[in-house]
């Protein structure tokens, strides 16, 4: 561990909606602990648990390493999935390459990616065909110019 | 500081397990073979007095001889009352016999209920679909989440609760039709839940109550048992309409309403569920969450008397009866009060383990480090709900690692076998083998 960062390593399984969620949620809680601001909270808690659906439902599952520190918590959300083959058109809203069967469940309505920006005070997105994606989410903690909810 | 309902009594605690477990905010420590409430965290939610077997937990209300400190005296009671009762003819028999028990008037709750879902309808449609709001209606969940869920507190709708509406109405209209002074008429709101009692006495939301006192539909319950079968005249005193008697059935509030986008959740820890699912904007498609503490909502409350399925049955004749009666279901504010929430309420982070982040960080380090040593059993023989919590409590120095049965068996151990081997040496001055 470094010095005065706190840093967790989160399994996010394939296809268990059951279990998805859980990472955010415990995340949640840490942050309750450490007397955070109830906005980043909400910012962190909506934003992760986006990104930690979006990698149940298209990646078959991936990792989450969350790393706090006493301004911020950054979140990288990484996995071995398909690939997005049009970054700029998956940031759009109402785009989905859900399916069906999700669909019914309520999700894939294509506002993951945007909300998860909408959310964070950075967001970054890298992906490479047929290798995976890898997506890296700040939250300020103090009120700062990032800030935009 | 602190006022709580919710109170221990110590005599009939054994110190056992059950409340620590199913209280939502890990409120609850066992010492010295007994139960005790950490006053910060508990929400009066009073799913400890369901669970103890031993009837060790109870709630403070007011007795019922506190009405006679008041010149007029006025009964408003919480519709769940409706349900309590069997064979009973009408609502006014039930009410009658209420105001036969010792007071000058009777108010229905329900009736003040109907203004506040009129007011809430106001609200609902000037917010349009930009947040979900939370009911405020039980204030075990309002404190629920000012302690344990920060970022919903702007989604509560911060409206004055139908027993504070009642009161208010109750004291004005009574000093201005009788000529008397408010403070000479004693509002006694008939309560079904602790959580009710300590936002009477030490309300959230504003300095002080309309209400005067709070007595449990449990004590008031033989009294009114045996007036209903001493009627004469019965009074017409049942006022408001079905709407807002339903408010006693978990989804009465929101039905009522007149959307088919709300949600009603009851059950204190079903209640968690759907506010963690709202914090991580699952549920941004409902307008309004309807969320009550007790399982099926106020009839399920710890100071009811009936059984909560019973009761059910017991309210819908009473709904039934309110609906042929075509009693007026749409109350305006008629009185133009200003129903929001004055004071202001804030989120207190009872949760956090230190004021200072970087202290608070290393603690947390600390805590998950104890954390993993700990068998991961949730025995709660060390007096806390979980492991975890004991963790937490080790490093808010609250308790020690060896509070741990499993811990101190495995300290004994390793002692024992120190010995073993130290016995087994000899100083070579006193060896004979030599």
């Amino acid at each position: 561990m470094k010095e005065g960062i706190i840093s967790k390593e989160y399994v996010i399984p394939a296809n268990d909606f059951a279990v998805a969620g859980e990472a955010s949620s415990n995340v949640k809680k840490i942050l309750i602990q450490l007397g955070v601001e109830p906005q980043a909270i909400k910012k962190t808690a909506v934003s992760m648990y986006e990104a930690e659906m979006n990698v149940v439902i298209h990646a078959g599952g991936g990792r989450a390493f969350v790393e706090i520190d006493e301004e911020k918590i950054l979140i990288k959300i990484k996995d071995d999935g398909p690939g997005i083959p049009d970054i700029d058109l998956a940031m759009q809203e109402g785009y989905s390459t859900a399916s069906d069967e999700i669909r019914e469940k309520g999700f894939g309505a294509g506002m993951g990616l945007p909300n998860i920006k909408k959310y964070s005070d950075i967001f970054n997105i890298t992906s490479q065909i047929g290798k995976g994606t890898l997506l890296e989410i700040t939250v300020f903690f103090k009120v700062k110019e990032f800030i935009k909810i | 500081m602190y006022f709580h309902s919710v109170t221990l009594d110590e005599n009939k605690c054994m110190g056992c397990t059950n409340c620590i477990k199913r209280c939502p905010t890990e409120a609850i420590r066992v010492r010295k073979s007994k139960a005790r409430i950490i006053n910060e965290r508990c929400i009066d939610c009073g799913e400890c007095i369901r669970v103890c077997p031993y009837h060790a937990k109870k709630a403070i209300t007011d007795p019922f001889e506190k009405i006679n400190d008041f010149k007029y005296k006025v009964a408003i009671p919480a519709p769940t009352l409706y349900g309590q009762f069997k064979t009973v003819e009408s609502r006014d028999h039930i009410l009658t016999a209420l105001k036969k028990c010792g007071f000058d008037h009777v108010y229905e709750v329900a009736k003040a209920a109907e203004i506040v879902t009129s007011e809430t309808k106001k609200i609902i449609h000037k917010n349009g679909n930009k947040k979900t709001l939370i009911s405020s209606a039980c204030p075990a969940v309002v404190r629920l989440i000012q302690v344990r869920f920060p970022s919903l507190i702007d989604n509560i709708l911060k409206i004055e609760s139908p027993m504070e509406l009642a009161a208010k109405i109750v004291k004005d209209e009574f000093s201005k039709t009788m000529d008397i002074s408010p403070c000479d008429i004693g509002v006694f709101f008939i309560t079904p839940c602790a959580a009710k009692v300590t936002s009477i006495k030490a309300p959230y939301e504003k300095e002080k109550s309309f209400v005067d006192g709070a007595i449990s539909i449990s004590d008031i319950y033989l009294k009114i048992l045996t007036n209903l079968n001493e009627i004469e005249n019965v009074e017409p005193l049942g006022q408001s309409g079905f709407v807002g008697i339903r408010w006693a059935n978990s989804g009465g509030e929101s039905i009522a309403l007149g959307t088919d986008n709300f949600l009603a959740v009851d059950g204190i820890h079903n209640v968690i569920t759907i506010l963690e699912q709202l914090e991580d904007d699952k549920l941004e498609d409902v307008d309004f969450v309807e969320t009550l503490a007790c399982p099926g909502g106020c009839l399920g409350g710890p100071l009811t008397v009936e059984n909560l399925y019973v009761a059910k049955t017991r309210i819908k004749k009473i709904i039934d009866e309110a609906k042929t009666k075509s009693t007026c279901t749409q109350c305006d504010n008629d009185y133009g009060y200003d129903l929001l929430w004055k004071g202001n309420f804030e989120y207190k982070p009872v949760m956090k383990l230190d004021k200072d982040m970087a202290v608070a960080m290393r603690k947390l380090e600390e805590l998950e480090r104890i954390n993993r040593g700990l068998p991961g059993l949730d025995c709660g023989a060390c007096g806390a709900p979980s492991c975890r919590a004991l963790a937490e409590d080790i490093v808010r120095g609250n308790a020690n690692e060896t509070d741990c049965i499993f811990k101190l068996r495995e300290k004994v151990r390793n002692l024992a076998v120190q010995m073993m081997e130290l016995e087994g040496k000899m100083p070579p001055v006193m060896d004979k083998d030599l």
